[in-house]
């Protein structure tokens, strides 16, 4: 029987194992330093804030391994020997396998700020990590102030997690407006303007130039490039991205770039050693997707599509229509297709902006200058439908098709009030334009035939 | 696991503690307890009405002041900051106090009403004295423990009703349904009733009473509706009698067949019911304590379909036991009212066995025949049986056995008093027929549905967490499948509390209502088309 050994039991790797399990019955065994089962990572915030308990955010029930012949082993991998095909754990035992899958995700950026390693220091990605939030930023007694360096995902969340407990919080942002690398002009502003709602000290085009300690070690404040302003603190939140968690690989002969280098197999260089998740790099990025894509989704994609290849179904990692979400405070953000923020615009790239006039509710839709075909979709506030989406990006859809039946899409609760005639207003003005908002159409939205 | 463990020195500090405020406004509710509390020890006091009205103000007005201080200063949104942190929402300290103390109440309301002040002759004391002044303005009759009951529930359901509506303020569908939720305690449950009583003995009833009639409590939540004495009291009450116990039967088998095939069962249960009102507003602090493994399922399903089958049986039971024989009396005979029974629940069974085979798990299908046979031989060996026996019991028997495990210490002691222990909706979704009936309908014979949008879900577990029946509802959503149970009451705070827009109460079309992907959608095409066929 076929040994199959993940390293990692993040999305992707588990979701890997799950498909392998559903195509063969080969012996499958998930290696894990960090917990003894699969966790939701996003949902780690929710934890510390105290909407869930760390149980809570397990998707699976304890016997669901054992019943799925799932064997765990809680275990630090220190070394590949693909000669061998056997891995060496804790420093001690060996582990034989016949295909590896490696799936370690990735651990939190760190720029070689002075004063980075100091206690009170951390990043947020691993439960190791929340566990030590508890011991930094237990409560505003303690951690009277905090200080985030870098305005992306994981930084707005941590934010949000420190202020549920009423400390107060210093946000640096390096860009001059929130992840407006991602973002939209429009959607990025209305963000700076929720976060301060939320009273965060927001610090826009701010770098951190050092940290200070005490004598015992323990982070007591930063200084501020620009301004060399200096901030006392008790906790500095490190949150500029994250990079892939592969330092143990460095002399397994498996090629390397800052992830492992995997074709769209997901092979790597070595025969019968794959890479799938935030730990992945492609040699070449698939369509406007990057190299490395560091997201729940496309971990999960990957394990799925690794599963047929195992499994003898050889197949090439081939995603779909883009997707993502996020929320941000109390603002939920949903993407498909692409929309670029000012930096990554493309030359055809078209845009067309609405936001409501108080809410913190707006929409960006792009499309091809040239062409007018409808390229993807930005909501902030509004909640809209993945299928019809998916759809009208494969029907290549025109922008005015897409304005036109806004109303299909939507997927907000029920009675909740609806904007798309403000949409559809907005837009005829702005490019001169008379199209009337179709009503919502049941048969187009479950893609009835008859 | 090395998950950190909250120490007691870190109660007391944002979100679990409470504000000046909030600390003001409890005391402001407990003292409006506390004259309740202290007319139970017969403490009398001079002006009842001003007294009552001093009792339920303070009550009121401080839940009210506690969640304006907790959610007006905030942003619109989910407010669950530390609910797993506090005592009282994390089966901690108070949640076990108020526990015991709401089964306490529960017990002496069920049990001991002369401990509350109920006279039976002359006049009340006590707690039930305290509210005569109120019973008489509505109905002209003196408080029962049942009549205080019915305010304190109200007040409850109204006080913390607007707790809920400022909680959610930013979602419109929980705070219509919450108004609805409101409005039909108040109105229907509790006004209407006393009303209704007023009119007993008039010349509109030709001179008959109406028994207490709560409109929206159906058979069989509301199980004894068809007991002979109501029964009479209907036929006695001239059109509007007869049109009422008209009402009761189309409730049943018409009106709510209809609206659950529209709407789903949430029309009812969070919608109307007021079981579902009380959970919904009084309860909701509670509702991430329900159990959500797969055995406590398996509990459930069992003992809420026992539940239906019993509460058949002794209506069933209950009504044959007053039919007479003579069919120059009454159309409606003994025999007849079997075959009737009979055959209604046969073509049920047969229905679904026809046409909806396919979508029953192996133990409902086993469950669905035992029942069946179960009913049809007691039924069967009724024409074997002597007269004052009906099946193998008594029909008073079995419907005093009913009334004491089910309507009493189920719904109450258990449904109710068990809010912070097991959470909000231990009777609806463990005890209640009437919900099991719906959902039943809901499961097989209803356009409503959750939707599952796309790939998008992130396996969080907040839907899982707060949802108040206990569906692991990421276990479907994590697989891009809709959600469609019978338990689910449609309350909409899964889709509220998820973070990435997953999940949309809505009602479609049948067709495509279930659907399971293994690969969800965003990869590969050709990779889901592989996949997902069936």
């Amino acid at each position: 029987m076929e040994n199959i050994v993940i390293i990692g039991n993040g999305i992707a790797g588990v979701s890997a194992a799950r498909h392998i399990r559903k195509l063969s019955d080969k012996r499958i065994i998930i290696v894990s330093a960090e917990t003894d089962y699969f966790f939701s990572r996003t949902a780690l915030m929710y934890v510390y804030m105290g909407h869930m308990k760390f149980d809570h955010i397990q998707p699976y029930e304890d016997w669901f391994w054992e019943k799925n012949k799932i064997e765990l082993v809680r275990a630090y991998v220190n070394k590949v020997d693909t000669a061998n095909k056997q891995l060496l754990l804790d420093g001690s035992r060996a582990l034989q396998y016949d295909k590896l899958i490696i799936a370690t995700g990735s651990k939190p950026n760190k720029f070689g700020w002075p004063g980075q390693d100091f206690h009170g220091v951390q990043g947020l990605y691993s439960k190791q990590d929340l566990d030590l939030l508890e011991v930094n930023a237990p409560n505003k007694e303690v951690c009277k102030r905090a200080v985030i360096v870098g305005g992306g995902l994981i930084g707005i969340e941590l934010a949000e997690m420190l202020r549920s407990r009423e400390i107060p919080v210093t946000f640096l942002v390096r860009e001059n407006s929130f992840w407006n690398g991602v973002l939209p002009e429009g959607e990025s502003q209305l963000i700076n303007e929720h976060i301060k709602e939320h009273n965060i000290d927001l610090r826009l085009s701010t770098n951190l130039k050092e940290i200070k300690a005490d004598e015992h070690g323990r982070v007591k404040s930063i200084i501020i490039q620009e301004t060399g302003e200096e901030l006392s603190c008790d906790m500095v939140g490190l949150t500029a991205g994250v990079t892939p968690n592969i330092d143990f690989l460095k002399d397994s002969g498996i090629e390397l770039g800052r992830g492992v280098k995997v074709n769209r197999h997901l092979e790597t260089n070595i025969k019968d050693v794959y890479a799938i998740g935030d730990c992945a790099e492609q040699h070449e990025a698939i369509g406007n997707r990057r190299p490395i894509e560091a997201v729940w989704y496309t971990g999960r994609m990957m394990g799925e599509t690794v599963a047929q290849t195992i499994c003898g179904n050889k197949l090439e990692y081939k995603p779909g229509h883009w997707f993502n979400s996020a929320k941000f405070l109390d603002v939920e953000y949903q993407t498909y297709g692409w929309v670029f923020g000012a930096r990554g615009r493309q030359d055809y790239e078209e845009q067309f902006h609405w936001r409501h006039t108080s809410e913190k509710i707006c929409v960006t839709v792009s499309f091809h200058k040239e062409s007018k075909k409808f390229l993807g979709i930005n909501t902030f506030g509004i909640r809209m439908r993945h299928e019809i989406f998916d759809k009208w990006l494969n029907e290549e859809r025109s922008i005015d098709y897409v304005i036109e039946h806004l109303k299909d899409a939507n997927f907000d609760p029920e009675f909740y009030r609806q904007y798309e005639q403000e949409v559809v207003s907005k837009y005829n003005s702005d490019y001169d334009k008379s199209i009337k908002s179709k009503k919502k159409n049941l048969k187009r939205i479950f893609n009835l035939t008859n | 696991m090395s998950t950190y463990d909250r120490s007691m020195a870190l109660t007391g500090q944002p979100p679990a503690a409470l504000t000046r405020n909030q600390k003001l406004a409890t005391l402001i509710g407990l003292f409006g307890l506390a004259i309740i509390l202290l007319a139970a020890f017969n403490v009398n006091f001079p002006n009842k009405a001003l007294w009552l009205s001093i009792s339920l103000a303070s009550i009121s007005a401080g839940t009210i002041w506690f969640a304006w201080d907790m959610y007006s200063k905030k942003e619109p949104g989910i407010k669950n900051d530390g609910v797993f942190f506090k005592s009282i929402s994390s089966k901690g300290f108070w949640g076990w106090i108020a526990g015991i103390a709401l089964t306490g109440f529960y017990i002496i309301l069920y049990f001991y009403p002369e401990y509350l002040g109920l006279v039976a002759k002359g006049d009340n004391k006590g707690v039930i004295g305290l509210f005569d002044p109120l019973s008489r303005a509505l109905s002209g009759n003196p408080a029962s423990q049942w009549f205080v009951y019915g305010t304190l529930y109200t007040v409850a359901i109204l006080a913390f009703g607007i707790k809920f509506l400022w909680k959610y303020r930013h979602n419109r569908y929980e705070k219509i349904r919450t108004m609805s939720v409101m409005f039909f305690q108040t109105a229907f449950a509790f006004i209407i009733p006393e009303l209704m009583a007023r009119l007993n003995g008039s010349s509109v009833l030709n001179g008959g009473s109406l028994p207490y009639y709560d409109l929206k409590n159906m058979w069989p939540l509301n199980y004894y509706n068809f007991e002979g004495y109501r029964i009479k009291a209907f036929l006695n009450s001239g059109d509007i009698g007869f049109g009422l116990l008209i009402f009761g039967i189309a409730t049943v088998f018409i009106i709510s067949p209809i609206l659950t095939y529209k709407f789903g069962k949430r029309w009812y249960c969070s919608w109307v019911c007021g079981c579902g009102g009380l959970a919904e507003t009084a309860g909701d602090s509670f509702r991430q304590l329900s159990d959500k493994t797969v055995k406590a399922w398996k509990i459930e399903r069992w003992v809420v379909h026992s539940v239906v089958v019993f509460v058949t049986l002794m209506t069933t039971a209950v009504i044959y036991s007053y039919l007479g024989n003579d069919t120059s009396k009454y159309w409606l005979t003994k025999s007849t009212f079997l075959i009737g029974v009979a055959t209604l629940l046969t073509t049920v069974f047969a229905l679904v066995m026809i046409f909806k085979r396919e979508q029953l798990q192996k133990d409902a299908k086993y469950g669905a025949v035992g029942y069946l046979v179960i009913i049809l031989a007691l039924i069967g060996m009724h024409i074997f049986s002597g007269e004052g026996n009906v099946f193998l019991f008594k029909s008073e028997t079995l419907r005093k056995s009913y009334s004491f495990l089910i309507g009493s210490i189920f719904s109450g002691v258990i449904g109710t008093g068990f809010y912070p222990i097991f959470g909000n909706r231990v009777w609806c979704r463990f005890g209640c027929p009437m919900a099991a009936i719906l959902g039943f309908q809901q499961r097989l014979f209803s356009k409503f549905r959750i939707t599952t949008n796309g790939g998008q879900c992130i396996s969080c577990g907040n839907c899982s967490t707060y949802c108040e029946m206990g569906i692991d509802v990421r276990a479907y959503a994590q697989k891009g499948e809709n959600i469609v149970r019978s338990s689910c009451v449609g309350c909409g705070i899964c889709s509220a509390v998820c973070p990435r827009g997953v999940l949309k109460l809505e009602n479609g079309p049948l067709q495509g209502r279930i659907d399971s992907n293994q690969v969800l959608l965003g990869n590969d095409v050709d990779l889901m088309t592989l996949v997902n066929k069936k």
